[in-house]
């Protein structure tokens, strides 16, 4: 059945699913449902203590067993430790089948791959995979069906019962022995715990993994030792120094200066940029440096921000300190200096469900006027392809893409025209992520196009003297220097689906085929 | 041309190609190694083919570990490999053979 992005999904896979195909991104505006909820184990003696020996007790008293679903968040990033320590155990002891559900996973998780080979894992909920992960799905390896989700979308999920974890497992950088998780101090300091807030409130079982054991109460809590319940203490939880890495140095890159400049004089040109505006960005080259030359004409013009989001950086966290923003709201910190931001009293840590969860009453994203964002590939329908490289390798994530896209009233996607030789503008993504219907402007290094959908936006630029392209001029440059790429040549299986924030589908991936060449 | 000794051009840095060409056996024997064959291959066996055709070679086995070359590189890539097989370094045939 054809979506509203024109994929076609196959009736197989929405049968399998039970979902439905994307609709378009209001399809599911006002639909009421019942909150999913945990079975709860309570603890009323006061023995005092919810500490066990190890991770292989815990795992023994949460009563694991084949075919269960195990949440993990990613806030250690590429330094995580807590899900090959888990799995690690889960294969030891000999469970089969198990669901992972994680906010993210990266190359960090390489080593659990054999798990996915001999069964132990069968099927994956993400927000993508990188690495090696990544390549063993686009292989077949995973007997079942990847889904990957947005940030807001995994929310949804979880907490409208489509999936439950039965038990989760939280990485928090200090906790007590009563379950009180921070984000904050220790060795592995990550600075806000919010992709795990959804695993406390709905996890059937909760185990908080620590590396550094405070005495009660670790307060205030990050998540309360309410929805804990039990407490391992390990020797590591991750690298910090992949957790949260220095500043990163602003790009010198002067291709990427050059699209950040477009970036910037868009933005104020546009009739958002005014004193109270709200802006997220990510943590791209172009982004980072984009945010530096925006800070500077607010300054000038004496523009002031009401709030900033994120997946949070030094630049964003200066803002903050040079008083030019009231508020940053945060879900990640992507730096040191936003982990050193967090102690700011208008530094406020919120939880994913708040920050872009569709399926609450309203989420922060709806909010902002401008998000930044990168793309793999942007296609002339404005579609955008975050999850899968061009040669068909899932090698991606959603992440908040489609969840702040779909807020803003300003979604600037910068893209250079081209990586190398694969065109990053091109007749038709790989695979849809965000829909064509959330992205208001592209811009790369050759031009800027902005959506035929938004004729207030192209009315309001026309005196910007900006190089305005459309999108089809763009992608006919791209063609021109590198030439039309062969669609890529995928087997027929499906691997993976790509899931809307709503549930509903917005794309299929299928295994990756070794290639031949059309004559020999 | 006939090639007369293995030879190589190019490097494997990014958006470059590095052919080696050796004598063959009656045909062109073509293998192809690139980080984005999904999407170019064919492409580049064409340009490949047209530039080997263009210079009348017949009798090769080249070698090519593309890193997202444009068709342009890959062709002088080709052609300096071959003239390289000759010992060909002076009066190349610029805007003739070379184009």
């Amino acid at each position: 059945m054809i979506n509203a992005v024109g994929r076609d999904i196959p009736e197989e896979i929405l049968e399998l699913t039970g979902k439905e195909v994307f609709h378009g991104n209001h399809y599911y505006d006002g639909y009421v449902y019942k909150k999913d909820g945990p079975n709860t184990k309570c603890v009323i003696n006061s023995i005092g203590s919810k500490l066990v020996t190890s991770i292989k007790e815990a795992l023994e008293k949460c009563e694991i067993r084949d075919g269960m679903t195990l949440g993990f968040h990613h806030h250690f990033r590429e330094g995580d430790y807590i899900v090959n320590m888990v799995m690690e155990e889960v294969h030891r002891m000999g469970i089969k089948d198990i669901t992972i559900c994680a906010s993210s996973l990266g190359k960090a998780h390489d080593p659990i791959v054999p798990y996915i080979e001999d069964g132990t894992i069968t099927n994956i909920q993400s927000s993508g995979v990188r690495g090696k992960i990544g390549e063993a799905i686009s292989n077949g390896k995973l007997k079942g069906l990847a889904i990957m989700r947005s940030h807001g979308g995994r929310v949804r999920a979880i907490e409208s019962g489509e999936i439950r974890i039965d038990i989760a497992f939280i990485g928090t950088p200090t906790c007590d022995e009563y379950g009180n998780c921070r984000g904050i101090g220790g060795k592995s300091n990550c600075g806000v715990l919010s992709y795990a807030m959804v695993d406390g409130d709905h996890a059937d079982k909760v185990v908080a993994i620590t590396d550094c054991l405070v005495p009660f109460p670790n307060f205030p809590a990050h998540i309360s030792m309410t929805k804990v319940d039990y407490v391992v203490k390990v020797d590591e939880i991750g690298n910090s120094e992949k957790i949260a890495t220095g500043a990163a140095k602003p790009t010198t890159d002067m291709r990427k200066l050059m699209m950040a400049e477009y970036c910037t004089q868009f933005i104020i040109n546009s009739p958002y940029f005014k004193d109270g505006f709200s802006y997220q960005t990510g943590v791209g080259g172009a982004s980072i440096a984009s945010t530096i030359s925006l800070a500077k004409i607010m300054k000038e013009r004496n523009v002031r921000m009401r709030f900033g989001v994120g997946g949070l950086t030094k630049p964003m966290c200066d803002l903050l300190i040079n008083n030019q923003v009231d508020a940053l709201l945060d879900t990640q910190d992507f730096d040191l200096s936003a982990v050193e931001s967090v102690k700011n009293l208008r530094h406020f840590r919120i939880s994913v469900g708040e920050y872009a969860d569709p399926f609450n009453k309203g989420a922060v994203v709806n909010k902002l006027d401008f998000v930044i964002l990168a793309a793999l590939e942007v296609d002339v329908h404005f579609n955008c392809n975050v999850v899968v490289g061009s040669n068909g390798m899932i090698t991606g994530a959603q992440g908040g893409h489609p969840d702040t896209a779909a807020g803003a009233k300003c979604t600037i996607v910068i893209a250079p025209l081209l990586q190398g030789r694969i065109p990053a503008i091109c007749t038709d993504v790989t695979t849809v992520t965000t829909p064509g219907e959330s992205v208001d402007v592209v811009i790369t290094d050759y031009g800027i196009a902005i959506n035929p959908r938004r004729q207030d936006l192209i009315e309001a630029m026309k005196d910007a003297e900006l190089p305005f392209k459309t999108i089809e001029e763009l992608r006919n440059i791209a063609y021109s220097i590198a030439g039309e790429p062969d669609k890529v040549q995928f087997g027929k299986r499906i691997v993976g689906i790509i899931e809307s924030r709503d549930g509903t589908i917005m794309d299929v991936v299928r295994q990756i085929k070794p290639f031949k060449f059309a004559e020999e | 041309m006939e090639i007369i000794k293995p030879a190589v051009a190019g490097t494997l840095e990014s958006s470059d190609c590095q052919v080696t060409v050796e004598a063959g056996e009656g045909k062109i024997d073509f293998s192809l190694e690139s980080s984005v064959i999904n999407q170019y291959g064919n492409q580049i066996r064409r340009v490949v083919f047209e530039t080997l055709e263009n210079m009348e070679v017949k009798n090769v086995r080249i070698t090519i570990i593309d890193k997202g070359a444009l068709d342009c590189t890959i062709r002088a890539r080709v052609e300096g490999a071959v003239f390289r097989s000759v010992g060909q370094i002076d009066n190349l045939p610029w805007g003739g053979a070379i184009r």
